[in-house]
């Protein structure tokens, strides 16, 4: 379960809103609206103010490292810091879970020792998606999660992101795609670029 | 054997040579005259003066005196760290670091050498600890130098590969694993490379000095054999010590890797 109360992200209005196990929280808003920065400051990768709890725990009750176990942001834009995938990838990966999870976003366990120069950007996002889900995060951010994929690798996306609700995660999804929206989230949180009005940053249902 | 003196009228003569660089500079209007006269004339001084202080010092022989000016050595040395840094690491805390660091590895460095290597009586001849206290001092600024500026350099480019492992749950000091190995590597490499071609190409200065000062060379290489390896000590430790605060300087307490102060704005101690 996760409860954020009265966080400060930026130049927003205070958000507190409360997600339990197995339910999807969408936030939507114009590019600059904060949605990023919000993912961010819930994995305590920025700082803001604020009570963020995952299960009972707060955020400054655990040591940072072990919060982004339980609390993972999956950039858009995945990082890698190795020549092929496999060494971004966690040494002591499961190997059983890791082909699983690999087949469920159709990738070729060969990919793993490709350079990463040749992977294209659908590849590569995908590949990131894997091995953010690794280690079962509970609390899993995902922004733009489908944005750099064709239709058909999106629909398997989705398919894994539905998987994980049904077992328990809980999600914020950053997405631009409203269809998708409508298909995954339980609720909806809007950010709006201008001044907080009265209303603006509560959760509703869709 | 005593050490030919040389005159003011010696200086005056060397000095000459100088006229060499202004040459150069008028002739392809480099506008370099007045740097070459500032520059030159600060040498001069600063010898100067540093000889009639280090007269001083030595005649009183005293704890005291060399304790202080060995510690206005570090403060200076910390300085020019952090005036040839364009890390991205706030001004006073790269201060604190480099000061502490110097201080820490000067003293250890100095204390092994001098204390328990070259053992002259008394312990505190500020004719050993000065000179040599210098020359580590010298050598672990470049270095301790090098891997700040190494590492928040890399750190700052590497911002998107750093936070992609903090995210997935790395501490500071595995996600930022990359610019650490490359900081301590540049740290290191100029000790490695001087350590390999010293005597071949160039005489190091301390071994020139006691050489024209009359000491017999076999000494004298012996001598420089054990002021390189307190040097190589010095700029190892130094780099460790830089390098594991510098990780502590661009992360918070909450592992985050910091917004850097853009190296324009950073003010100047």
């Amino acid at each position: 379960m996760l409860r954020v109360e009265r966080l400060q992200v930026g130049h927003l209005k205070p958000l507190s809103f409360e997600l339990s196990d197995g339910e999807c929280l969408a936030v939507e808003g114009p590019s600059g609206a904060g949605k990023t920065l919000l993912l961010r400051a819930l994995a305590d990768l920025d700082p803001a103010a604020g009570r963020v709890v995952v299960d009972g725990q707060e955020r400054n009750e655990l040591p940072a490292h072990e919060w982004r176990r339980r609390v993972r942001y999956c950039s858009p834009e995945p990082a890698w810091w190795s020549d092929t995938p496999r060494g971004s990838f966690p040494v002591n990966a499961p190997t059983a879970k890791l082909e699983r999870l690999l087949q469920s976003l159709d990738l070729d366990p060969r990919l793993l020792d490709r350079p990463i120069a040749v992977l294209s950007t659908g590849e590569r996002q995908r590949l990131a998606f894997v091995r953010a889900l690794l280690d079962e995060p509970p609390v899993i951010l995902l922004d733009e999660p489908t944005g750099a994929l064709d239709p058909q690798s999106k629909a398997l996306v989705e398919e894994l992101i539905r998987f994980q609700l049904l077992s328990g995660h809980c999600v914020v999804l950053v997405s631009h795609d409203e269809a998708q929206i409508g298909r995954l989230a339980d609720a909806r949180l809007v950010l709006s670029k201008e001044k907080p009005t009265p209303g603006a940053g509560a959760v509703s249902a869709p | 054997m005593t050490i030919v003196p040389l005159s003011y009228w010696d200086l005056l003569l060397a000095a000459t040579l100088l006229f060499a660089n202004a040459a150069i500079s008028w002739r392809f209007r480099l506008g370099l005259e007045r740097s070459i006269a500032i520059s030159a004339s600060r040498m001069v001084v600063q010898l100067a003066l540093i000889g009639v202080v280090l007269k001083f010092i030595f005649a009183q022989s005293s704890p005291f005196w060399t304790l202080t000016f060995a510690l206005m050595m570090v403060v200076a040395a910390a300085t020019e760290v952090v005036a040839r840094l364009h890390a991205r690491i706030a001004a006073w805390p790269l201060m604190g670091l480099s000061s502490s660091t110097l201080l820490f590895v000067g003293t250890f460095v100095t204390v092994f050498g001098v204390g328990f290597v070259i053992t002259p009586e008394p312990w505190y001849a500020p004719r050993y600890i000065l000179p040599i206290l210098g020359m580590v001092l010298g050598n672990t600024m470049t270095a301790v130098a090098l891997v700040l500026e190494t590492l928040s350099e890399n750190a700052n480019r590497e911002r998107n590969a750093i936070e992609g492992r903090l995210a997935l749950g790395a501490p500071r000091f595995e996600a930022l694993s990359g610019p650490l190995r490359s900081a301590l590597r540049t740290g290191l490499m100029p000790m490695l490379n001087s350590m390999a071609t010293t005597g071949i190409v160039a005489l190091p200065g301390m071994m020139t000095g006691q050489i024209i000062a009359g000491a017999d060379p076999v000494g004298a290489a012996m001598y420089q054999v054990v002021i390189m390896f307190l040097i190589a000590g010095a700029t190892a430790l130094g780099s460790l010590i830089a390098a594991a605060g510098g990780v502590m300087l661009v992360t918070d307490d909450r592992h985050r890797l910091r917004a850097s102060p853009s190296a324009s704005h950073r003010k100047s101690v």
